[in-house]
C-alpha cells in the first residue's frame, strides 16, 4: 500500500462519545476549521497506521441526516460530495436501537460504513449483552466493539478501518424495507435516472428515496446540476401526492417509521437485557439538579463557580501575564524610532497603537483559557441540557432559549462579565433565531470595561446615592435587554429558522482532564488566528481616524515656539554650570530619554535591592546623566536637576495640549461635533461624544480620552475633580443619561470579531453595532429631554426609568410571537 | 369516542403509550428523530422548576421539550 492517503469520517448522534473516539485516534495532531458559510466546526486530525497516512473527520453530532439543521447538512454534503473512503459510525452501545435509525440513513448514502459500538463498558454496567457477531451478519457491516474511555479498542477499530478501506465491504449492507413506499422509490430512480446523469455521481437510491420525503436540500441540489428538474421534480411530486391519498399518511414520517421498525428489528435479537435496570446514577443525580428548589439553587452555584474561575480568577492571573505582553511592548518600543522633544514620529505613535491593540486582546486570554476549560468540561459532564431544561421558560418568552443561559452569564448579568467569550459560547444554541437574539443583545449586558465610567460618574454626581445608582446600573440592563430581544425577535429576527426544543438529556459523565484540556486549547488558539488578523485591521482605520488631519501647520509653529522659550530658559538656567557641554544639541533629548527610562523602571520597583539595581545599571550606562537624575548633595547638580524637572514638566503639558487638539481635530473629532445637534437631545456634548466614538475600540478607553480631552492642570488633579471643572453645567441627568449610553454601547472591536463568526456574516455584525447606538441615543434622550420637561432630578429620572424598563419587561413577556414551523 | 390525549396534558410519574404524532415537517421528524415513535411506552419524569418544559423517559433514555412541542403526541394514558 505504501504511503496511501485514506480520508476517513467519524459520524454518530450527539453524546456518543465520538470525540473521544476522534481524540483517541489522532491525538493531538488536530485542526479545527469551519464549514464554509455556516458557523459549525469543522475537526480535521490525523494518525499513522503501519505505513498508511489515515485522515480523520470528526464530523458533527446528529440524530438523522434530514436537511433541517445545518450539522446535518454539514455531515451530509461531506459524505456525498467529498468521499470519504470509511464512515465509521460511533455509537451509544447502551441506545442500539435509536442509533441505528442513522446507521441505516448512513448505509443508503452507499458509502462502507463501520459500525463502532462504544461506551460498551457503560451498557454491560447497565445489564446489557450485545452480541457484535449477530449484529455484524444482520447488518453486514464489520462492528468493532469499544470503550474508549477505558482505552479498549483503538487499534481494532484502526486494523478495521484499513481493511475495509483497502478492500471495501465484503457482504451486502442490510437494507430498510420501505414496504408499501418500495414501488415508489423504484419509479423515482427510474425516472432519475432516465432524465438526468446524476446517477453516475450519486447513489440513485437515496436520491429517490429523499425525493420521496421531500428533502429541500435533495431539491435544490436536482435544481442545480440538472436541466430537466422541472419536469423530474414535477413527477416526484406527482408520486408523493399519490402516496399521500393511497396510505393516508406524509411520505417522510412513513419513512422514519420504516427505519425504525428496521432498527428494531435488528437490535432486538442481538440485545439482552439481563434484569429491568435499576435507577441509574444519571436518574439520582438529575433527581436533585433538576428539582424544582434545588434544582435552580444548584445552577445558579455551578454559574457562579463558572464565573468565579474564569472572570474573577483569570483576572487575577492576567496580573501574571500582562508584564510578558507589556515586556514585548517595550520590546517594540526600543526599536521604534525615538520621540523628539514634542514630535512623535509616525510610525512609532502607529506601531505602539497597534501593539496595545493586539495586546488589550491578548490579555484576555488566561480569561478564555479558563472559561472554555469551564465549558468543555460542562458539555462533557451533560449539564448543559440541564441547564436549558431549567431556563428555558423564562428566556422563552422573550426569543431567548433555555440555552442561552451560559452566554448570559458570561457577558455580565450583573455586573462584570466580558461580552467575547459570551458572544463566542453561543454556538450551541439549536434555534437560529435565538442563538441570533442571544448574540445581539450580549453586548448590552454589564462587561467589566463599562465599569470605570460608571464609576467615574456615580461618583461625581451620584455620590451620596453610590448604593441605589449600583444597584440601578447592575439590573438595567437585564430589563434592557429582554424586551430588546423580545423586539428583535418579532422584527428583524422574524424569518429566521427556528428549531424545536426537543433536546436529549444524557447520562452524566465525569469529562477527561485531556478531553478538556485538548478542547480549551484548540478554542484559544483558533481564537487568536481569527481574531488578531482583524483587529489589526479595524485598529489601523481607527488610528487613521484619530490621528489625521491633525495639527494645522499654524498651530504647529506656536508649538514649536512654545518647545523653543522652554528650551531657551533651560539653557539659561544652567549657564556657568559644568553639566552645559554634556546637554548640549541632542544630547538634551538623550537625557530626557534617560530621565523617562529611570522614571519607568523606578515605578515598577517592588523592593529596596531592586532599586539598587536599577541605580547600578543606570550608573553603570551614563554616570553623568546619572548625578543629575539623582543630584545627591552636589548643587550645581542640583540646580540643573531642578531646571530638567521644569522642562520635561512643560513637555508633558506640551504633549498633552497637543494630543488633545490632535483629536479635536481629527476625523472622531469632527464626528463628534458634526454629531452635536442630534446629541444634544441626550446631553452630549462634543466632548463626550469623542470619548464615546473612542470607545468603540475598547470601552475602557472612553475613560482614558475624557482624561485626554480634559486637560490636565495639575498633574495630582484626579480626573473626577478635572471632569467636574471642565463641565460645570453637566448635571447627574446627564450623568444618567451617559451611563444608559454606556449600557446600550455598540459591541467593541473584539466583541464585533466574535459576532461575525458566530453570525457568519458582516451584514450581522454592522446591524449589533449600529440598533445599539439607535437605541442608546433614543433611550438617553428620553432620560434628559424627558427629565428635562418633566424638572426631574437625576435619582428621580432614575427610578422613574427603572419602573419604565421594569413595565416594558413585564409586558413584553406577555406578548405571545407568531410560531412558525409546527402545523 | 373518547377525547385525544395529548403528552402535555400528563403530570409527573404518569406512564402512556405513544399513539401518533400530529405534527409534520420540523418539528416531527425531530421527534421521530429523537426515538419518539408511536407504539413506545413512555414515562413523564418531571417538569421543569418553571413548569416547562417537561423531562420524559423513553426506551432507557431521557429527553426534554416544551409543552406547547408535546402537544403534538398523541398518546393513551397507562393503567396501572
Amino acid at each position: 500500500m505504501g504511503t496511501d492517503k485514506l480520508i476517513v469520517a467519524l459520524a454518530g448522534q450527539p453524546n456518543c462519545g465520538k470525540s473521544t473516539v476522534f481524540n483517541a485516534l489522532t491525538g493531538a495532531r488536530q485542526h479545527v476549521a469551519n464549514y464554509p458559510g455556516v458557523t459549525v466546526e469543522k475537526m480535521t486530525g490525523w494518525y499513522r497506521y503501519g505505513d498508511v497516512r489515515v485522515t480523520v473527520v470528526d464530523l458533527p453530532g446528529t440524530y438523522s441526516l434530514t436537511s433541517y439543521s445545518p450539522e446535518e447538512r454539514v455531515t451530509r454534503d461531506f459524505i456525498l460530495h467529498q468521499a470519504p473512503s470509511v464512515v465509521v459510525n460511533t455509537m451509544d452501545a447502551s441506545n442500539l436501537k435509536r442509533c441505528l435509525y442513522l446507521t441505516f440513513q448512513l448505509m443508503e448514502m452507499e458509502i462502507p460504513v463501520i459500525l463502532n459500538l462504544n461506551m460498551m463498558d457503560m451498557a454491560q454496567n447497565r445489564g446489557m449483552t450485545i452480541d457484535t457477531t449477530a449484529l455484524s451478519r444482520s447488518l453486514g457491516v464489520p462492528v468493532v466493539p469499544t470503550a474508549i474511555t477505558r482505552g479498549k479498542g483503538k487499534t481494532d477499530l484502526q486494523a478495521a478501518i484499513l481493511e475495509i478501506a483497502g478492500q471495501g465491504l465484503s457482504s451486502v449492507p442490510a437494507r430498510v424495507d420501505y414496504r408499501e413506499m418500495t414501488p415508489y422509490i423504484s419509479s423515482v430512480q427510474e425516472r432519475v435516472t432516465a432524465l438526468t446523469d446524476l446517477g453516475d455521481r450519486y447513489p440513485v437510491r437515496w436520491l429517490a428515496i429523499k425525493l420521496m420525503e421531500g428533502d429541500e436540500a435533495v431539491r435544490e441540489l436536482i435544481r442545480e446540476k440538472t436541466d430537466q428538474y422541472a419536469q423530474l421534480l414535477l413527477e416526484v411530486d406527482k408520486f408523493r401526492q399519490q402516496f399521500k391519498a393511497a396510505m393516508d399518511t406524509v411520505p417522510d414520517m412513513h419513512v422514519a417509521t420504516c427505519r425504525y421498525r428496521a432498527a428494531e428489528g435488528i437490535a432486538r435479537p442481538c440485545v439482552t437485557q439481563s434484569e429491568r435496570a435499576r435507577k441509574t446514577l444519571s436518574d439520582r443525580i438529575d433527581a436533585l439538579v433538576c428539582h424544582k428548589l434545588a434544582g435552580p439553587v444548584f445552577m445558579v452555584g455551578v454559574l457562579w463557580t463558572l464565573y468565579y474561575l474564569s472572570i474573577v480568577q483569570g483576572y487575577q492571573i492576567t496580573n501574571y501575564t500582562w508584564p510578558l505582553l507589556a515586556g514585548f511592548r517595550n520590546l517594540v518600543s526600543d526599536i521604534l524610532p525615538v520621540s523628539g522633544f514634542i514630535d512623535v514620529p509616525l510610525t512609532r505613535a502607529f506601531f505602539l497603537w497597534l501593539v496595545d491593540s493586539v495586546n488589550a486582546l491578548l490579555n484576555y486570554i488566561p480569561i478564555f483559557f479558563i472559561l472554555f476549560a469551564c465549558i468543555a468540561f460542562l458539555e462533557d459532564s451533560g449539564y448543559m441540557p440541564r441547564m436549558a431544561f431549567i431556563m428555558d421558560r423564562l428566556f422563552s418568552r422573550y426569543g431567548l432559549h433555555g440555552q442561552s443561559t451560559l452566554p448570559m452569564v458570561l457577558g455580565g448579568i450583573y455586573v462584570g462579565g466580558c461580552a467575547v467569550p459570551g458572544v463566542m459560547s453561543c454556538k450551541g444554541i439549536p434555534d437560529e433565531r435565538s442563538r441570533l437574539a442571544t448574540i445581539l443583545i450580549i453586548p448590552m449586558l454589564n462587561c467589566l470595561a463599562k465599569v470605570p465610567l460608571y464609576v467615574l460618574l456615580i461618583n461625581i454626581y451620584f455620590a451620596p446615592h453610590k448604593g441605589w445608582a449600583m444597584f440601578f446600573i447592575s439590573t438595567i440592563s437585564m430589563l434592557m435587554v429582554l424586551p430588546v430581544s423580545k423586539l428583535l425577535t418579532l422584527t428583524v429576527l422574524k424569518d429566521k429558522e427556528t428549531a424545536p426544543f426537543v433536546m436529549e438529556m444524557p447520562p452524566y459523565h465525569l469529562p477527561t482532564v485531556r478531553g478538556v484540556l485538548g478542547r480549551a486549547l484548540e478554542r484559544v488558539w483558533l481564537f487568536i488566528r481569527k481574531i488578531t488578523t482583524i483587529v489589526v485591521a479595524l485598529a489601523v482605520v481607527i488610528f487613521v481616524l484619530l490621528q489625521f488631519p491633525g495639527i494645522g501647520p499654524d498651530r504647529m509653529a506656536q508649538y514649536e515656539t512654545r518647545k523653543h522659550a522652554a528650551v531657551r530658559s533651560f539653557y539659561e538656567e544652567i549657564t556657568g554650570t559644568g553639566y552645559e557641554a554634556d546637554l548640549a544639541d541632542n544630547r538634551l533629548m538623550a537625557m530626557i530619554h534617560f530621565w523617562e527610562n529611570f522614571r519607568n523602571k523606578k515605578m515598577r520597583v517592588k523592593s529596596p535591592e531592586e532599586a539598587q539595581a536599577i541605580d547600578m545599571e543606570f550608573e553603570a550606562a551614563n554616570a553623568r546623566f546619572f548625578s543629575l537624575v539623582k543630584p545627591g548633595r552636589d548643587r550645581e547638580a542640583k540646580q540643573v536637576n531642578r531646571a530638567l524637572k521644569t522642562l520635561i514638566r512643560e513637555r508633558s503639558q506640551l504633549l498633552q495640549e497637543m494630543r488633545a487638539e490632535r483629536i479635536n481635530n481629527s476625523f472622531l473629532g469632527y464626528a463628534g461635533k458634526a454629531l452635536v445637534p442630534l446629541t444634544q437631545w441626550a446631553g452630549f456634548n462634543w466632548r463626550v461624544n469623542v470619548a464615546l466614538l473612542g470607545a468603540f475600540a475598547a470601552k475602557e478607553s472612553a475613560v482614558a480620552t475624557l482624561g485626554a480631552l480634559y486637560e490636565q492642570g495639575d498633574a495630582s488633579e484626579s480626573l473626577e475633580s478635572r471632569m467636574a471643572r471642565g463641565e460645570q453645567d453637566f448635571t447627574p441627568l446627564h450623568a444618567l443619561a451617559l451611563m444608559m449610553f454606556m449600557v446600550l454601547y455598540p459591541p467593541c472591536l473584539a466583541t464585533a470579531i466574535a459576532v461575525k463568526l458566530q453570525s457568519g456574516s458582516v451584514k450581522w455584525m454592522l446591524f449589533a453595532m449600529g440598533y445599539p447606538m439607535l437605541l442608546g441615543l433614543v433611550v438617553a434622550s428620553l432620560i434628559f429631554t424627558g427629565g428635562s420637561l418633566l424638572g426631574l432630578s437625576g435619582l428621580q429620572a432614575m427610578a422613574a426609568f427603572y419602573l419604565l424598563a421594569l413595565a416594558i419587561t413585564i409586558a413584553a413577556g406577555f406578548i405571545t410571537p407568531a410560531r412558525s414551523g409546527a402545523t | 369516542m373518547t377525547i385525544q390525549i395529548t403528552l402535555d396534558q400528563l403530570t409527573p410519574g404518569t406512564c402512556c403509550t405513544i399513539t401518533g404524532l400530529s405534527a409534520a415537517n420540523m418539528l416531527g421528524q425531530r421527534l421521530l428523530d429523537m426515538g419518539i415513535f408511536p407504539g413506545l411506552t413512555l414515562r413523564v419524569i418531571r417538569n421543569a422548576p418553571l413548569e416547562d418544559p417537561m423531562q420524559v423517559e423513553i426506551e432507557g433514555y431521557s429527553i426534554s421539550l416544551r409543552h406547547e412541542e408535546a402537544r403534538f403526541v398523541e398518546v393513551e394514558a397507562d393503567g396501572d
